[in-house]
């Protein structure tokens, strides 16, 4: 196999895999979340900040693998 | 719609002495020209009871914005409003611009996040130094414990990183798909996808900005941070 093919297959491996934990961890914290508004929803305002801030942290790692795959399919350091 | 295959290839449009200016830039420009022309508009004759539409939707805007930073900083928000509130309304400004034909948003290239990263990292350093003075601010790295300090420099270094890479991703990864949904479906499938992008938009300038507060909020030692 060339370096071509495996950089793409290394592409799409690591979006597929890299994107499993951020999803099974973004959907705990908004299940989390979604309870803590059920059970106060005075604190909406604050929770949903939180949220967001939180799920920005948690999706960085999906990101990187998303970097990672465009670095192999766009700028490859081992091909050429 | 024009198609960018490759996401990290910037567009030049012409060169300004030694200076290669790319579509980026311009697209940047002209939202700057937007903002403080809209800006001037609603200033021009500012007056405290019986305002136009325009001043009251500027005064409306400063304030929610103004709210916003003091519950996470838990501190007066005011010093820090016109670097905060400037970086949110200019990322919503720019993740839009990507919905006018023609235009690529300049947030989907990797120049223009970095440059408000390295923005936001230095701010952060000012401030800090600004409230702590620099002995009590360069104290903050050598806690709880002087073994630490490499990871506090490093984390310095990678969080800025991953907000230059997160609102980098969003939008460039957004306009790809819709690309890719354009060359897969017909006319009308992506419009739903088009209409997610504004929330997206939205949303990542929302994120970028409270990362920037949570961050200046920690350099600057407010009680709450998050």
């Amino acid at each position: 196999m060339s370096v071509e093919m495996l950089s793409v297959i290394g592409a799409a491996i690591a979006v597929s895999v890299g994107a499993i934990g951020p999803a099974f961890a973004e959907g705990r914290a908004i299940a989390a979340a979604m309870e803590a508004i059920a059970r106060q929803p005075e604190a909406a305002g604050t929770i949903s900040r939180t949220l967001f801030v939180g799920l920005a942290m948690i999706e960085t790692m999906a990101i990187y693998c998303l970097v990672v795959a465009l670095l192999l399919l766009y700028a490859n350091p081992f091909a050429h | 719609m024009k198609l960018q295959l490759h996401p990290l290839q910037t567009v030049v449009l012409f060169h300004a002495g030694p200076v290669p200016i790319t579509a980026s830039v311009v697209t940047t420009w002209v939202i700057v020209g937007i903002l403080v022309l809209l800006s001037w508009l609603a200033m021009r004759r500012a007056q405290v009871h019986a305002g136009g539409w325009l001043q009251a939707t500027v005064e409306v805007t400063v304030e929610a914005i103004a709210d916003q930073i003091k519950a996470v900083l838990g501190a007066d928000p005011w010093p820090y409003l016109p670097l905060l509130g400037t970086l949110f309304i200019y990322l919503v400004f720019a993740n839009l611009s990507g919905i006018l034909p023609d235009v690529v948003a300049p947030t989907a290239h990797i120049e223009t996040p970095a440059a408000l990263a390295m923005v936001v990292f230095f701010s952060v350093q000012f401030f800090g130094i600004r409230q702590q003075g620099l002995k009590g601010y360069a104290r903050r790295y050598l806690e709880p414990n002087p073994l630490l300090l490499p990871l506090n420099l490093l984390s310095q270094i990678t969080r800025s990183f991953s907000m230059m890479v997160r609102l980098f991703g969003n939008m460039m990864s957004h306009e790809f798909i819709i690309a890719i949904i354009l060359f897969l479906a017909g006319l009308f499938v992506p419009v739903p996808f088009m209409l997610l992008g504004i929330l997206i938009g939205i949303i990542q300038a929302f994120i970028f900005t409270i990362l920037a507060t949570v961050y200046v909020g920690g350099a600057v030692g407010a009680t709450e941070a998050g």
